[in-house]
């Protein structure tokens, strides 16, 4: 058994209004940085997972980002990195 | 059902607030309320169910997200697809929508504000547990209080929702008029509460039960408390 580090990133979807990335959008200027667009916030989990191998690991930690860690009516999930420790 | 007065329980999860207010709005309206633990897998024989506002799980992740999977979830969830009467208020609509016994979601508010007011509601349909005997294009009056209310869909559901008539209650003026000047989160088409296609499970962001006492504020959802007594009586039991 081996011990897998993994990083999820959950987003809004695209195209919905992300009214915390609005917000952070419109405070840059005050501070200089008048060139940003796009703005989105999202959420950053890191969890480490004990499993045989790394493709267990992946496919388990891909059913909790579908079935708790993000909400598919609203969110996109990507996992971001595997590392085995 | 057996005896005259109806049973409604009210679940309370770590970080409910709203279930005492609840509980009392069953009462003062003739039912008898039940207080249901979110760790026990038992409704103790109710003929409805109501899931409070407050910040379950202290809305950890998304909120209703870890609510959602309660135990007492499971007996509630197999309680609404016998067609028991299911209510859920602001976070309890948010884990409705969670367990996906309604659809859509809730994300922050428009205005990134807590919003906390008395609003005016729209009824859009008498078909649903907490809506009997209203009717539609009435207006009624209850208090919000919540920091992600903004209900959204897909374009796909948000088209079913429309076409299949699941929104109960819209934001709207005291006479009826249903804007944006009226909507305090940005919901989508001003929905404040839906339905499941049976009406027998609602979600609504506004507080019915803090709309019952005439002493203190708003009698809004008084007839919605009747309504849902009144379904309880006719309905199935836990």
């Amino acid at each position: 058994m081996k011990t897998f580090t993994f990083e999820v990133l959950v987003t809004l979807k695209d195209g919905l209004s992300d009214p915390q990335g609005k917000a952070v959008e419109s405070a840059l200027p005050s501070l200089g940085w008048t060139n940003v667009h796009h703005v989105r916030v999202g959420k950053h989990i890191k969890l480490d997972v004990d499993a045989e191998d790394e493709t267990t690991a992946l496919e388990q930690v891909r059913g909790m980002a579908v079935r708790l860690l993000s909400n598919p009516v609203i969110e996109d999930y990507q996992v971001l990195e595997v590392s085995p420790k | 059902m057996t005896g005259a007065v109806p049973r409604v329980g009210v679940v309370t999860f770590p970080g409910s607030l709203d279930d005492g207010d609840a509980l009392r709005a069953i009462e003062q309206m003739g039912g008898h309320a039940v207080s249901l633990w979110h760790g026990e897998r038992d409704l103790r024989a109710v003929d409805a169910v109501i899931l409070p506002g407050g910040f379950s799980y202290g809305d950890y992740l998304r909120c209703g997200a870890i609510a959602r999977f309660a135990p007492v979830m499971e007996p509630v969830m197999a309680f609404a697809e016998r067609g028991g009467p299911v209510l859920g208020i602001c976070n309890g609509f948010q884990v409705l929508c969670e367990a996906e016994l309604l659809p859509g979601a809730m994300i922050r508010n428009r205005s990134l504000r807590f919003v906390c007011r008395d609003v005016w509601l729209r009824v859009e349909t008498a078909q649903s547990c907490i809506t009997d005997g209203l009717t539609p294009g009435e207006t009624i009056e209850i208090p919000i209080k919540h920091g992600e209310g903004q209900w959204i869909a897909t374009p796909e559901q948000l088209a079913d929702v429309e076409r299949d008539m699941l929104v109960v209650f819209r934001y709207a003026s005291r006479t009826g008029i249903v804007d944006e000047a009226q909507n305090p989160n940005g919901a989508v088409n001003n929905v404040a509460g839906i339905r499941n296609a049976a009406g027998n499970v609602v979600g609504l962001m506004p507080h019915p039960e803090h709309a019952v006492d005439p002493d203190v504020g708003p009698t809004g959802g008084q007839p919605l408390f009747a309504s849902l007594l009144h379904m309880a009586m006719a309905g199935v039991t836990g």
